[in-house]
């Protein structure tokens, strides 16, 4: 049974300003332990800049951010890694000179979960294999499709044995049936009880894969609940559309 | 590039059969140098001791600012205050302490430093780093100058040419040994990751940072000790001397010719710029500063990855390595 | 009090350099360690006229200027822009920019060794004293400050009401919308390039009326120059300007109150400071 008592994540009241644009305005929403949480919005309303957030790439203006109650506002990106926070990225970010399995390996050295030598090794594999590239360990990521080294940076993120993982657009860029062996993927993690967040434009890929969905709009949360819930709302319809579709 | 027979992690216990042959190949080289001083003396040590000199101060240059691609041109400073360290103590304290205080001396101003400027861009810490031998050598002087204290000190002790070679040999040897144990470590592991993409880095729990720093203070510290035992077979030690800022850019210029990225790539670049200089110094005695400056710009247009980088380019546009990442990639098709 | 008002002479002269050097960091987007090297050929130039002709080195400036605006655009487009072609990153480009000037810096010393030789030069100047507020100051200083604050205030005007000057500030804030807006980013960087050695050099004529030079005095320099560039913050020229002040001051207080021998002492404790403070600068932006 989850404990539903300590939020996974707390988000409260949190902005972020740069001079004088509002980026994230007074956002707050919990996210709670084995739920996938939906983060959606138009372009420009702030879901990724809330991603960085939450990752420690940013500092926020005001506001907290806990993580099993632990502070983590501002904490810096390296030590919210160590404290159990993954993620992967809108543009994929390989480390170029390593090989595949390094690539993997990379994320399970220095973070939340930390190993070495032949237990690193082998915990490497079995996570290449589940995302689904169980050859790939000695192969030069340059040689890799786009689609296996979404994997890859997935693979690198579960090396860490996060608490919560942050999936910034991870489906995006791919083809019909990339997409579809993307979202059983994550539909694998759903199943297994991961802790997630997902920012996403594919909208069927929110509706099955979310239990929960936040829209946000210029920086502030619009609409909460079921993706049915919201993707029916007359707001968010507003916020994607214009006011002529709502 | 990938070799299968390496290990996929380094970190095992194990050696792989390519890392034990390394490791042989070195020790072999080791030896076979150390036998120098046993059937020579005059020119040939002479010229030895020069090249394992400037070999221990180019590769630990290298074990940072080949990693971190962060350019020091700070090696006079430590050099020199290593040197200091045993200049002035010489009367008061048996050598061996001093070569200890001197690598602690060397590495609390190398701390110094590295907080300060290698968790900002690197074009800070080159700046610093440029007159930092400049900023030690005018602290230094003044001391002196405060202390009451003649510029210049002795440093005389009975230790032959045999001995220094053999210290300095022994030196490089750690250096190598240190630099070898370090790549194969998490630390190693960690500056790989964070020369491919510092974002990642951060994000997989790395405190860059601190890992700049240890690393900074490890090549400091060896640099501050090649000072140290230097001192005694200079015998005179003077600012000017000590921090002159012509040791910090050759050894650069050797280790960006030999090649930053492989251990045993400054070595390939001290060999000849040793020979070279030997002939340069002797003909044009005044156009030294003038010809630094040309083999620089020369390094850096022509041979941006050094003389290693030349030799791992034509080996990997061989047959025998496309051949090799073609199977790979078939294989990855194919799974 | 004195020591204030030597200090604002000083930096007031030295701001000139700094500028120099802003412009190349700035807009060419080169870490020039050769621009102390360029100084002091500035600064030798001026000796050299003064020494044959005895006319005022403010003439001397006439010439300098444009053949060291000259020498450093032909710097540039030969042998920085092969660099700023091949890097595939900022910081890539940086690197090979720093070692490649660095290079440079050690042959222009090697130029000035074989015309100058290796011995101090100086000369005297206006060397009455000029009595501000009761107490005697050099002329030649007063005179420096002078010609360095006019120089400034003509780069300054220059830079914010003549369109040229605005495609260099363009450049300087985002070369490649910059570019999009059609102007030509590889001119105005060679442009800037030539204009902050130009600018550089007769800072080091002015420098050269109450300084004495020798030919490896330029890494000093260098190190000034650009340690005034970070404290102000590199995007910005008022930042330089205030900083240079600020260095004049700190150098003077130091000089006079400690020991002469310790100037680069001072300006590094500034360096310091500011990079663990406030390493964007005075007046710089922070990125996120």
């Amino acid at each position: 049974m989850p404990d539903t008592s300590v939020p996974a994540l707390a988000v409260g009241n949190v902005t972020k300003r740069f001079g004088g644009l509002v980026a994230v305005a007074n956002m707050s929403f919990a996210l709670t332990e084995n739920e996938v949480l939906g983060l959606i919005g138009p372009n420009g309303s702030g879901k990724t800049t809330m991603m960085n957030l939450i990752s420690g790439v940013l500092r926020p203006t005001s506001g907290q951010i806990r993580l099993y109650g632990d502070d983590i506002a501002g904490v810096g990106a390296s030590r919210i890694a160590t404290k159990g926070i993954a993620r992967t990225f809108q543009l994929v970010r390989m480390l170029p000179s390593l090989t595949v399995l390094e690539n993997v390996a990379a994320g399970g050295v220095f973070g939340h979960a930390r190993r070495w030598g032949k237990e690193l090794d082998e915990y490497a594999h079995g996570l290449l294999r589940r995302v689904g590239l169980p050859n790939a360990g000695s192969i030069a990521v340059s040689a890799l499709t786009y689609i296996d080294q979404k994997r890859v940076e997935l693979a690198r993120a579960l090396a860490s044995d996060p608490k919560v993982l942050l999936l910034d657009e991870w489906l995006a860029g791919l083809n019909p049936t990339e997409l579809k062996t993307g979202i059983a993927l994550i539909e694998q993690l759903r199943a297994e009880g991961r802790t997630i967040i997902i920012v996403e434009h594919v909208m069927h890929a929110i509706r099955s894969l979310c239990d929960r969905c936040i829209v946000m709009n210029s920086g502030a949360k619009i609409a909460e609940g079921t993706p049915r819930q919201v993707l029916a709302d007359g707001e968010v319809i507003r916020a994607y559309l214009g006011d002529a579709d709502a | 590039m990938t070799d299968g027979t390496a290990p996929a992690v380094r970190g095992s216990i194990t050696l792989s059969a390519r890392e034990k042959r390394n490791l042989a190949i070195a020790a072999l080289v080791l030896v076979a140098t150390s036998i120098v001083p046993l059937v020579s003396s005059g020119y040939l040590l002479s010229i030895t001791t020069s090249i394992v000199f400037y070999t221990a101060l180019a590769t630990s240059w290298m074990l940072f600012s080949g990693p971190t691609n962060y350019i020091s041109l700070a090696t006079a400073a430590f050099f020199g205050i290593g040197m200091y360290v045993v200049a002035w103590g010489i009367e008061l304290m048996p050598y061996p302490v001093l070569i200890v205080l001197a690598a602690l001396a060397g590495a609390a101003l190398a701390v110094v430093v590295g907080l300060a400027t290698l968790r900002i861009s690197g074009v800070y810490f080159v700046i610093f780093s440029l007159g930092l031998a400049e900023l030690v050598r005018q602290i230094m002087t003044w001391l002196q100058h405060v202390l009451g204290t003649l510029s210049g000190l002795y440093v005389l002790t009975d230790r032959t040419d045999e001995m220094y070679f053999w210290q300095l040999l022994a030196l490089t040897g750690l250096i190598f040994l240190v630099g070898w144990w370090i790549g194969r470590s998490r630390l190693g592991f960690a500056l790989r990751i964070i020369g491919n993409d510092e974002v990642v880095a951060v994000h997989s729990g790395i405190n860059t940072a601190r890992a700049k720093v240890v690393l900074f203070v490890i090549s400091s510290t060896f640099a501050a000790i090649t000072g140290a035992l230097a001192a005694p077979r200079w015998s005179y030690v003077e600012p000017t001397v000590a921090f002159s800022p012509f040791l910090s850019f050759q050894v650069v210029i050797m280790a960006l010719l030999g090649g930053v990225h492989r251990l045993w790539g400054p070595l390939l670049g001290v060999i000849p710029f040793t020979l070279l200089w030997e002939l340069i110094s002797a003909k044009f005695p005044a156009q030294t500063t003038l010809l630094l400056g040309a083999s620089f710009l020369l390094i850096v247009y022509f041979i941006p990855h050094g003389v290693a980088g030349l030799i791992e380019d034509t080996l990997r546009q061989s047959p025998i390595a496309s051949i090799r990442s073609a199977l790979a990639r078939w294989k990855s098709r194919n799974a | 009090m004195d020591i204030i008002i030597i200090g604002l002479l000083l930096g007031g002269t030295y701001a000139l350099m700094a500028m120099g050097l802003q412009l190349q960091y700035g807009v060419a987007r080169i870490m020039n360690l050769a621009n102390g090297e360029l100084l002091i050929a500035g600064a030798f130039g001026t000796f050299w006229f003064f020494a044959a002709s005895h006319a005022s080195p403010f003439y001397a400036l006439i010439g300098i200027v444009p053949l060291a605006f000259v020498l450093n655009w032909a710097i540039y487009r030969i042998l920085m822009l092969p660099l700023v072609r091949r890097a595939r990153s900022q910081g890539q480009l940086e690197v090979d920019c720093i070692l490649s000037t660095f290079g440079l810096s050690f042959i222009l010393v090697g130029i000035l060794l074989a015309i100058f030789g290796g011995e101090y030069l100086s000369y005297s100047y206006l060397a009455q004293p000029i009595f501000i507020l009761g107490e005697p100051y050099g002329l030649n200083r007063v005179a420096a400050f002078l010609g360095s604050a006019a120089l400034c205030i003509a780069l300054y005007v220059w830079l914010h009401h003549t369109r040229a000057g605005l495609s260099l500030r363009a450049v300087s804030v985002n070369p490649s919308a910059a570019g999009l807006v059609s102007i030509n980013v590889t001119q105005t960087s060679a442009l800037a390039f030539g204009l902050g050695g130009a600018v550089t050099a007769a800072g080091g004529g002015l420098l050269s009326m109450f300084l004495t030079f020798d030919a490896s005095l330029g890494v000093v320099f260098t190190l000034k120059a650009l340690i005034i560039v970070i404290l102000g913050g590199v995007s910005d020229i008022r930042g330089t300007i205030v900083a240079a002040f600020i260095l004049g001051l700190a150098e003077t207080a130091v000089a006079t109150l400690v020991d002469p021998g310790l100037t680069l002492a001072a300006a590094y404790v500034l360096f310091m400071i500011i990079l663990l403070v406030r390493p964007e600068g005075l007046f710089g932006r922070r990125s996120t």
